[in-house]
């Protein structure tokens, strides 16, 4: 019965959908009150009923209800509770419908906290993200309905994929979603900008916090995606440049410019039309991303089962959607005319290098995702693009955005000096450089790579952290008048240094485990020690363990950091399901320059020798703290009071009052 | 003129969709060799450190043997590595090894020294000589080449029992029954 409330609940809310995007379109064209008055209830409702489908769904679930094929397949009864629930979304069927609540709940999120919306703008951008809603609604009730019964039904289910079963990974699809979906309110807020015609500092404005949400949930979404990859598949890699990673990385890096030339539009209304760009194309990536990975056009280890119905389905939702987008712009973007002017040196040419560099990333990302699929097409060979194309085209891009970023806030807008930012920064570069030299020397002379690459994140921390101290005018004012000015720092700054601080952390951890990683992959019996960078690691032997639904060999190492230290455990284990499927679960034990990091793998003369793999990953917990620095600083920046209902908006421009929407 | 530029992106996208559509009526797990039903192209690698004798293409002609690409960093190649032991215990059918791209000339013979060496002859690959005259894309894979020296199968990614059993073995007797 929950089942078919759920399923009816969609269908509900595919009609909730269309009135929330066609007749409130209609009624913004002919200025009809009553028309455009269905939007936000509208909104609201489609939310509510996509809700109740998914609880409907998640009650299916968390009951074992094995006559719910989507249960039947991805699910069983000895899974424990927490990822019976994040079996819901661990499957086709079940992330779709993640996908259109997320979509509904930035919806209503709109409808709620658009307030100072202009109510036209308002109106369409509700109606946008409700066509969009159902556009995705049609295609779950007509592909991938998650309500559809199995008969005979089952005694048991066939479980979720084990790599799946993991705490990181439970969380790491909603999070995401939030992101990639949330990308949608841009888009949505692009579109009715086209269709107005109309693309002012307010609208900026407007955008940057559901911006700003996107990137900060997208970055949290793949970190924690990354961290998942680092543990559960116990190659202590983090990044594979494998398809489905760079479907997320696209948008990531185009909400990253967007963020950016949101400003420019916002603060000298400039960069109008390329801001609008960048705002449909970080949907669009959403979508190619949503695309490649279920469509099964590419070959990824993350892939869902493909189905061609599927892909068509989204290709053409992906045409429909982005291609209307793309003619509007086509049509109307030349109209956008900006009208600041700035010199090439200033911020805001710092910012449009930013762009520039970005989406030239964006674009190489692109190519090397989709270029084996368009040589298969034109029957020029099948390819896979990996690592080394990656590596070469997108380092070389980032080097001097890195650069540039140390450079860039210190420029004062409209037209700056490249001369006096360089002065102030002189000491910084140079303690950058004796550092990166320093690495060169102490650890490494082999790889001038790795200590340019240190040498980078010197630059750009430092460099950071001189920018903020600079306008707190520490050491140039007394230390009250300082502490004064650092606690008005107004909160998007601060998002500004977190982020950029949290990045030069990111360099470093990244830098330091390409290039300094220690393996060590050995045949050990119990009592048997290797010594790893400063420790050594005793092998204590492996045990067998019981799980809740899995086998596992249990392998205790006794670690130890030189010969004084205090010894601790490490416990990695394999387990085997008993549905379907082995993981290895790696031990990692962070110390503050590394990783150790230990895997237990097969025994190979009956239980008295295990391969195990060990290793030490240099600054790795410096990596996941700058991401999650990053993270913050979005959020921070967020909480600006100026993105907050009742800011002052209309201080800014005596000339256009704001009329209260007729509620 | 600048007109034009706002239709870059509408433009980009059809092209992409075409490519899309195509894309979705192939499957991108088949990979077929343009190498298939040809004589192995000339090559001739030297021998791992330790060993002998290296490989070239004269050392596949006259029984039907198989080609496996590996590399100790490989970690596919570990996972295929035991089933390549049990095919050599069992004198099923010689394979011919080719060590690819290792990083320094200890690590290819270290790995084997661990693991077991279920190859019948190896040749060391530093600068993919072999790897491009069989069009390998990737680590592990493995070439099936008639009594003629002709590449007749190829298959990517690492042998289990069942893709031995349902792929690799017909094709196998097939080719040993031809004469």
């Amino acid at each position: 019965m929950t089942a078919e409330i759920g399923h009816f609940a969609l269908i509900l809310a595919l009609v909730t959908a269309v009135v929330q995007g066609v007749p409130t379109l209609i009624g913004a064209q002919r200025r009809d009150a009553l028309w455009m008055a269905l939007a936000v209830p509208a909104a609201l409702l489609q939310f509510l009923l996509i809700a109740l489908a998914f609880a409907a769904l998640t009650k299916a679930f968390v009951t074992s209800d094995f006559s719910v094929m989507t249960v039947a397949m991805n699910s069983h009864t000895a899974k424990p509770m927490l990822y019976k629930v994040a079996g819901v979304w661990g499957n086709h069927e079940g992330s779709m419908l993640l996908w259109v609540l997320v979509l509904s709940l930035f919806g209503a999120a709109i409808a709620l906290f658009g307030r100072n919306l202009r109510p036209s703008l308002k109106v369409r951008v509700l109606a946008i993200q409700g066509l969009l809603g159902a556009g995705f609604l049609t295609f779950i009730l007509f592909t991938s309905n998650p309500f559809a019964r199995l008969f005979p039904v089952p005694i048991d289910g066939q479980d979720l994929n084990p790599l799946l079963q993991d705490p990181g990974l439970a969380f790491h699809p909603p999070l995401l979603y939030l992101g990639y979906v949330g990308l949608s309110t841009t888009f949505s807020f692009a579109v009715a900008a086209l269709i107005e015609g109309r693309v002012d500092p307010a609208w900026a404005r407007w955008v940057r916090p559901w911006t700003l949400a996107s990137w900060a949930f997208l970055t949290a979404g793949i970190v924690l995606g990354s961290w998942w990859a680092y543990y559960e598949l116990g190659w202590g890699g983090w990044w594979f440049w494998d398809p489905v990673e760079n479907a997320s990385f696209m948008p990531w890096l185009a909400a990253t410019a967007l963020l950016h030339s949101a400003i420019v539009s916002e603060k000298r209304d400039a960069l109008k039309s390329w801001t609008v760009f960048l705002a449909i194309i970080a949907f669009a990536f959403s979508l190619l991303g949503t695309f490649l990975v279920r469509s099964g056009v590419l070959t990824s280890v993350h892939a869902f089962a493909s189905d061609p119905t599927r892909g068509v389905f989204i290709l053409a939702l992906l045409i429909v959607t982005v291609g209307g987008a793309f003619a509007f712009y086509a049509w109307r973007g030349p109209a956008l005319k900006s009208s600041g002017v700035f010199h090439p040196i200033s911020r805001e040419g710092g910012l449009v290098l930013n762009n520039f560099l970005l989406t030239a990333a964006a674009a190489a990302v692109l190519l090397g995702t989709l270029y084996p699929l368009i040589l298969d097409v034109l029957n020029a060979g099948k390819i896979s693009v990996g690592a080394p194309y990656f590596d070469s085209v997108f380092i070389p891009m980032m080097v001097p955005l890195i650069i540039a970023m140390g450079v860039g806030p210190m420029l004062n807008w409209k037209r700056g000096s490249l001369k006096t930012a360089t002065y102030k920064l002189k000491w910084a570069a140079l303690i950058a450089v004796l550092s990166g030299f320093g690495v060169w020397l102490a650890i490494d002379r082999a790889s001038a790579l790795a200590a340019f690459g240190m040498t980078l994140a010197a630059w750009l921390l430092l460099a950071t952290l001189y920018e903020l101290a600079d306008r707190i005018h520490l050491f140039r004012s007394n230390p009250s008048e300082s502490l004064r000015r650092l606690r008005r720092q107004p909160r998007a700054r601060w998002g500004m240094t977190l982020a950029h601080g949290g990045l030069a952390l990111l360099i470093a951890g990244m830098t330091a485990s390409s290039a300094w990683k220690t393996e060590k992959i050995e045949a050990m019996a119990a009592g048997d020690t290797v010594t790893l960078a400063a420790y050594t690691l005793t092998f204590k032997g492996a045990e067998q363990v019981r799980g809740p639904n899995y086998m596992a060999t249990r392998g205790t190492f006794e670690v130890q950091r030189g010969s004084t230290g205090t010894p601790f455990i490490l416990h990695p284990e394999k387990r085997v399901y008993d549905v379907q499927g082995q993981t290895t679960e790696a031990a990692i034990q962070p110390t503050f320059l590394g990783d150790i990091y230990a895997v237990v793998g097969d025994t190979q003369d009956g239980g008295k020798t295990f391969v195990t793999r060990l290793y030490f990953n240099p600054l790795v917990p410096w990596m996941w703290t700058g991401a999650l620095v990053m993270v913050l600083g979005g959020l921070i920046s967020l909480s600006d009071r100026r993105h907050r209902v009742g800011a002052p908006v209309a201080r800014r421009q005596p000339g256009s009052a704001t009329p209260a929407p007729a509620e | 003129m600048k007109r034009l530029l706002f239709f870059v992106p509408l433009i980009v996208l059809v092209v992409l969709g075409v490519y899309f559509a195509f894309g979705l009526q192939r499957d991108p797990q088949v990979l077929p060799s343009a190498l298939i039903d040809q004589k192995v192209p000339e090559f001739d690698l030297a021998a791992i450190e330790g060993a002998s004798q290296g490989l070239s293409n004269a050392d596949l002609m006259g029984q039907v043997t198989l080609v496996n690409i590996f590399g100790s960093w490989c970690v596919a190649c570990r996972i295929e590595h035991p089933f390549l032991m049990e095919l050599k215990a069992n004198n099923v059918i010689p394979i011919y090894g080719i060590d690819w791209r290792e990083p320094n000339r200890q690590a290819g013979p270290a790995w084997l020294k661990k693991f077991g060496n279920p190859y019948t002859r190896i040749g060391d690959d530093p600068r993919s000589e072999g790897a491009i005259a069989f069009g390998v894309t990737g680590a592990p894979e493995t070439f099936i080449v008639d009594k003629r020296g002709v590449i007749r199968h190829k298959f990517a990614g690492p042998i289990t029992r069942e893709i031995w059993e349902r792929q690799l073995r017909p094709v196998v007797q097939k080719l040993r029954s031809d004469s």
